[in-house]
């Protein structure tokens, strides 16, 4: 270190300095939702071990305005963070090589976006059929 | 174009012996179509006030002394030109998340004089082999595992560009483990027990939130945050004691 005076910009507000920060705190803070979602899923799962009414009671609730708009709010950014989690798949991923030559980016993340959007029209589907 | 263009260059200025804190001077500069920031610079310097202080050499994006913020992001000023952003002006700060020595130029040492040496930036080798004995031989796919991150200038755009140096400056940081995991992935080297310490650690890739702005502004392609975040598996498998059996020594 430099024993000299220098001056320690503050950190204050960083992530307000740079588009890029922005969307990383978007993509951060997605996950919430996604974590509150699971903890209600959870929840349905230890009702329906207490019984029937439980269960319905569980339901109701579900069915009620908030409930509503939270699971709207948590489709959306849950969206958005499947979204953005295949964007940052290629950093996560193994050094993935095809004849020597490195895997395109675009490769991993589309090959992601859409094994998502397959997977999730499936299972729509059989949901639908049941 | 016949005449020049003039741009103006706001510069961040702060004099330790006299200044508490830094704050911004405009000049007026005359530009032509290739008269990167870098020259700007050299023009306020050389016409404008000597005082003016930042750090170059090259000119052409292979030394990595020029870095700064220009308009808020890290760019080698030798690589960045002042017509892009012209009729604007241009805001040059030096590389955030450094403390700041005078005016443009920063403080290097924390990464020159510790993360860099932390990470034993050289090749390890299994046995050590005498000069007979020959050469250590590669072939070209071997190389090609860490050709991409042996090509870091130590430009310190990276560090500008990760919050989490900033907030936790003990982090060991982009180039630093993007050099160590050149390093593990050379198939001369068999030093990742020396440095599994440093790699396995909260300093080490586990401080990294994949912010992901350190690949972006890296000059030379580099991408750190791939090295880091190939880095987490590694070192799980290392925490589980898989790595001692994928690599032992004195084989592979």
């Amino acid at each position: 270190m430099a024993r000299i005076k220098t001056y320690v910009r503050p950190m204050q507000g960083w992530w307000r300095r740079n588009p890029y920060y922005v969307r990383y705190m978007i993509r951060e803070a997605s996950s919430v939702f996604l974590a509150i979602y699971t903890v209600i899923l959870l929840v349905g799962l230890f009702r329906l071990t207490q019984g029937e009414a439980a269960w319905d009671a569980w339901r109701a609730a579900l069915a009620s305005p908030g409930s509503i708009v939270f699971h709207w709010l948590a489709l959306l950014t849950v969206s958005y963070h499947a979204y953005t989690w295949w964007k940052v798949a290629p950093k996560t991923a193994p050094d993935l090589r095809i004849a020597g030559r490195p895997l395109p980016e675009l490769v991993i993340t589309a090959g992601g976006w859409l094994a998502t959007l397959g997977t999730s029209a499936l299972v729509y589907l059989i949901v639908r059929w049941m | 174009m016949a005449e020049p263009r003039t741009i103006e260059i706001e510069v961040l200025r702060y004099n330790p012996e006299k200044d508490t804190e830094p704050h911004f001077q405009s000049f007026q500069v005359p530009f032509s179509h290739d008269t990167s920031v870098l020259q700007g610079l050299q023009y306020i310097k050389d016409r404008l006030d000597g005082s003016l202080t930042f750090r170059w050499s090259c000119r052409m994006a292979i030394c990595g002394s020029c870095g700064k913020m220009v308009n808020g992001v890290p760019e080698l000023s030798c690589h960045t030109f002042l017509r892009d952003y012209y009729p604007g002006k241009v805001r040059i700060e030096p590389l955030t998340h450094f403390p700041i020595l005078r005016d443009l130029a920063i403080d290097q040492s924390d990464f020159f004089e510790k993360k860099l040496p932390s990470i034993k930036p050289y090749v390890v080798p299994k046995e050590a082999k005498s000069l007979s004995a020959g050469a250590h031989v590669q072939t070209p796919a071997q190389f090609q595992q860490y050709y991409q991150y042996s090509q870091c200038i130590n430009c310190l755009l990276c560090y500008a560009a990760c919050p989490q140096y900033g907030l936790k400056p003990d982090f060991t940081g982009p180039a630093a483990l993007a050099l160590l995991h050149r390093y593990n992935a050379d198939s001369r080297d068999r030093g990742w027990e020396e440095r599994e310490e440093i790699l396995n650690s909260e300093e080490g890739v586990w401080g990294c939130t994949l912010v992901g702005y350190c690949s972006e502004v890296c000059p030379k392609q580099v991408d750190p945050a791939h090295a880091i975040n190939q880095n987490k598996v590694n070192s799980t498998l290392d925490y589980f004691g898989v790595l001692k059996l994928l690599m032992p020594k004195g084989g592979g």
